[in-house]
């Protein structure tokens, strides 16, 4: 049940390696504080099937790659008041982004004819609608926080959260940076 | 050689073209030359080699001005005679034409010389354009040539040559309007034992052709012009730094150097005085930011064309860190005149402010195209309207670029402002070394910032973060709005740009390169409105892929 | 008014000029940069192809500052103090400009700190978290650059080039070698070995390995370092470049 006094929070991991929701994990026993004063309402660690129509915190994981990527993105955009870009994934594109520099067929190639013994060949179904190039968050949506790190570290995490429970605007660029 | 011996020269030539029937001038620069002003000038001589009387003088003389009627043919062109101009001369007309030069003028061909693209123009830097043999050093003496430079280096002193520089108020012609009497008073003040002279014809805007027209017109002005620089600031040795895409002026540059080294007008002992002024050529390998001092400078001493940060300026630390003295070629080229007739006469020509004429290279949808030199302090409208005829086929004004890529377009309502460095400069635009692109209401300002960007971003020569990475971010920019694919964040984004590219680039050209997208925000803001779309539509970066991915 | 003359070390003499930093009263020798003084003075300007002991070089202006009086913000290296001269080193402006300046360089070319060899002892990424530069407003270019392995011990990324031509300074300033250069124009610019052979085919190169310890990032590496394993070390060169001098 959903507590009205506490803040609301949906999260969501795009194109990336989730090691941003396991840092967030690495709260550890600050999340027993936290579940007193958030209230996750979306999220891969949660068991919501949707997204509600009005968040007050929505946090990105991963970059924007595939066509649902994308929806998402926008969702989380259009129903949350806040909106956080976290890890160097979703601030920056970082690892998934390097495949921009290579033909779209070559890299298909590469992950499902060259380095596959069994059955090489390009799958027909359950493959995501891909971009042409991956892309940050912010070049699909506005975001209003960004918090670099791959991943960013637990007590970042913390901080930004903290700040935005005790209604404050968190400036995360002296714990962590690009590649951190 | 000196002032008696260039007077017997003048007085022979004088007495050569008044011994004559007919001159016929058929203009040899470069835009006439390709569009066939060659094999007229052949076919007019073969006519005067036949004709029985004799009597006729055909003679290739530089740029007349009218480039958009090209070839022209100018016929007795004369304090005594009346002249009769020829426009759109073909090879087969030229029969017709020499037949006309007793009887009835060919009114099919005629150009009239008392519309006002000529007869609003004032010529001192062009004054000889279209009149003299540019490859005849006697047809410059004639004229008065190298006169300034004999009684200089006879009769004035250096600080005299200085004075009247300064007293003419002269400002730097190449786009930054410098007071040329103070960037000379600095180098001449330099104490070291060498300087240099160089003339900066690495002239690269796109649509300016004023500094090729001075020099394939008149070349010995531009030397006379450096000689005397070389003169009153104490140096011996200068270089012309002109673009190898000139080939024309390059050549005549070159035969004229010969020339005037074989009468003692350059080279060692000048008029039998002990000043020394020896001119060499360095060719330009068609970078646009060579122009920028500093790298010329660098090109020059057989290093990688790219500016460094000033100070020091070449006047304190140039060439193989000599102090320097850079001008323009239209600069130097007015040098003669000044010397000649003072600078208290070159002071009363043109505005408090900005003296003298200027040279324009008239372009774009515009009647009458092609040079023109006006006084400072002119209205644009009589530039545009009577000058250039209007804009043709009934369509209305829209605006005027001055300036080239660093420079601005300026809009209707600023059309009756007057043409000095400071107005334009107010208006968000330049004077820039002296482009003029006209453009009426079919041309898209957007398109217009785009190109100039393109422009910028392919010549930036890499050295410095702002103008190399930044002139492409903007030139992405400046497609995605034209395409109609941008929103108001992308125009927020690009307005920023503008202001850092132009905020902290190292030299001219970066700090510059916003001027276009800058002036047509100014004045055509609603053209880049009409092409945004709403946020809520926003695109996504580049296209989905879609089909058998 | 300046100072009476001082000697320098080296004899020179000189004169002493009073000016302002950042509201800061500060006395300095006239043949100082700005950067020289505000640096002597503990006041750190940001700075990326500037590094002591090379000639200065001013292009990536992320040290441009403030000086009353001019119409445009001068780069701090280049520029040598004078009396009177009243400098702002951080402005909200010049902030932005920094953060901007460095958007453009990490949009230019593909910087992944994530899996660079020089993570976490990298000048530009040290330089974004300085300036809070958090993320890049500009389209990314995404454009591939080569990797060049040839050389026996280090290896040139061109994706991490930041074009601040400290390796071509130094092997041609300080080793003597002038192996490394710049080709192309505006951004198809490029720092090649020789006449753009590979680097392992270099004869001008002695492998002193110089370039690699004064790259700012992880362009120029020793071969065999994994991610955040490069670091790098120019101290000595402030010692070179002056033993250079004294000769």
């Amino acid at each position: 049940m959903s507590d009205s006094a506490k803040i609301t929070l949906a999260t969501a991991w795009l194109d990336g390696c989730s090691g941003c929701h396991m840092s967030f994990l690495d709260l550890d026993q600050r999340l027993i504080e936290l579940a007193e004063k958030v209230d996750i309402v979306y999220s891969p660690i949660v068991d919501t099937k949707e997204l509600p129509r009005d968040v007050d915190v929505g946090i990105l994981e991963g970059a924007v790659s595939t066509e649902e990527n994308l929806q998402v993105a926008r969702r989380f955009r259009e129903r949350c008041k806040f909106l956080i870009s976290l890890g160097d994934c979703a601030v920056s594109g970082n690892v998934p982004s390097m495949r921009n520099t290579f033909d779209l067929d070559d890299v298909f190639d590469r992950a499902f004819v060259e380095t596959v013994q069994t059955q090489p060949g390009r799958p027909t179904e359950s493959l995501p609608t891909l971009l042409r190039t991956v892309v940050p968050i912010h070049h699909v949506v506005n975001v209003d926080l960004f918090v670099q790190g791959c991943p960013p570290s637990a007590d970042t995490i913390w901080y930004v959260l903290t700040e935005l429970i005790a209604g404050r605007t968190p400036d995360p660029t002296q714990l962590t940076r690009f590649g951190a | 050689m000196n002032l008696e011996d260039l007077a017997e020269i003048a007085e022979q030539s004088v007495e050569a073209e008044k011994s004559q029937r007919h001159c016929v001038r058929v203009c040899m620069a470069a835009s006439c030359q390709s569009s066939g002003a060659g094999a007229v000038l052949e076919g007019l001589r073969q006519h005067a080699k036949q004709d029985a009387d004799g009597g006729v003088h055909v003679k290739p003389v530089g740029c007349m001005g009218l480039c958009s009627a090209g070839p022209l043919v100018s016929v007795d062109a004369t304090e005594s005679k009346t002249e009769v101009m020829y426009k759109d001369v073909k090879p087969d007309d030229t029969e017709e034409l020499y037949a006309g030069l007793d009887g009835a003028p060919l009114e099919r061909l005629r150009c009239p010389t008392d519309i006002p693209f000529f007869a609003c123009q004032q010529r001192i830097v062009l004054k000889n354009s279209g009149i003299i043999d540019p490859e005849n050093l006697d047809d410059y003496i004639a004229a008065g040539g190298y006169s300034s430079l004999v009684r200089a280096v006879t009769e004035m002193t250096p600080a005299d040559v200085l004075r009247e520089v300064k007293q003419s108020g002269l400002r730097g012609r190449g786009g930054g309007g410098y007071p040329a009497g103070l960037k000379w008073s600095t180098v001449a003040m330099a104490p070291e034992p060498h300087k240099f002279v160089i003339c900066n014809a690495d002239e690269g805007d796109p649509g300016a052709f004023m500094d090729r027209a001075v020099l394939e017109s008149d070349p010995h002005r531009v030397l006379e012009g450096m000689a005397l620089a070389g003169y009153a600031i104490g140096a011996e040795h200068a270089y012309v730094y002109i673009r190898a895409e000139y080939p024309l002026a390059v050549e005549r540059l070159k035969k004229a150097i010969k020339q005037a080294t074989k009468k003692g007008l350059l080279g060692r002992r000048i008029s039998d005085t002990t000043f020394n002024f020896e001119i060499e050529i360095r060719l330009g390998a068609g970078a646009f930011v060579c122009g920028e001092e500093t790298a010329l400078m660098a090109s020059i001493q057989g290093l990688r064309g790219q500016p460094r940060p000033r100070p020091p300026y070449p006047a304190e630390e140039g060439l193989w860190e000599c102090p320097t003295l850079i001008n323009n070629v239209e600069t130097l080229a007015n040098i003669p005149s000044i010397l000649a007739r003072g600078g208290d006469w070159f002071k009363g020509i043109g505005t408090e402010t900005s003296t003298g004429t200027k040279v324009f290279a008239l372009a774009g949808r515009i009647a009458h195209s092609g040079l023109i030199e006006v006084p400072m302090g002119i209205r644009l409208r009589e530039i545009v309207e009577q000058i250039g005829g209007g804009i043709p086929d009934g369509r209305r004004f829209k605006a005027v670029q001055t300036g080239g890529p660093s420079g601005g377009c300026l809009p209707e309502e600023h059309l009756d402002m007057s043409v000095e460095y400071d107005t334009l400069r107010s208006a968000g635009s330049i004077m820039g070394s002296g482009g003029m692109i006209v453009m009426d209401e079919t041309s898209s300002m957007v398109d217009v910032a785009r190109y100039f960007m393109e422009f910028c971003m392919t010549e930036s020569c890499g050295k410095c973060v702002p103008c190399r990475a930044g002139t492409v971010q903007m030139h992405e920019l400046l497609d995605k709005i034209a395409e109609g694919r941008a929103t108001q964040a992308d125009l927020d984004l690009l307005e920023e740009l503008c202001d850092v590219v132009q905020a902290t680039s190292l030299c001219g050209l970066g700090q510059t390169a916003p001027n276009p997208v800058l002036s047509t925000l100014r004045y055509f803001r609603h053209e880049y409105d009409e092409k945004l779309r709403p946020e809520s539509e926003r695109l996504p970066p580049l296209p989905v892929v879609t089909g058998d991915h | 008014m300046p100072g009476p003359p001082v000697t320098t070390s080296t004899g020179m003499k000189v004169r002493v000029v009073t000016l302002k930093i950042n509201e800061h009263d500060i006395g300095a020798r006239e043949t100082d940069s700005i950067l020289d003084v505000a640096q002597a003075n503990h006041i750190r300007i940001p700075s990326l192809c500037f590094l002591e002991g090379l000639s200065t070089w001013g292009a990536c202006r992320l040290c441009v500052v403030e000086i009353e009086g001019y119409p445009r913000p001068v780069s701090a290296c280049s520029t040598t103090v004078s009396e009177g001269m009243v400098i702002t080193t951080h402005s909200d402006r010049l902030k932005r400009y920094r953060r901007t300046i460095l958007e453009l360089l990490f949009a230019e070319r593909n910087h992944v700190c994530s899996v660079c060899v020089s993570n976490g002892h990298c000048e530009l990424q040290d330089l974004a978290a300085e300036c809070g530069m958090d993320h890049v407003r500009v389209p990314y270019r995404n454009q591939p650059y080569a990797v060049d392995s040839t050389h026996e011990m280090y290896r040139v990324d061109h994706n991490r080039c930041v074009l601040c031509t400290r390796c071509v300074r130094v092997c041609d300033e300080i080793e003597g070698a002038h192996t490394w250069d710049v080709m192309g124009r505006g951004i198809e610019c490029q720092v090649i070995t020789d006449m753009n052979q590979p680097w392992g085919d270099s004869s001008s190169c002695t492998s002193c390995g110089k370039c690699v310890q004064v790259c700012p990032t992880g362009a120029l590496v020793k071969k065999g370092t994994a991610a955040g394993e490069m670091e790098k070390h120019d101290e000595f060169l402030p010692y070179l470049a002056q033993m250079r001098g004294n000769r």
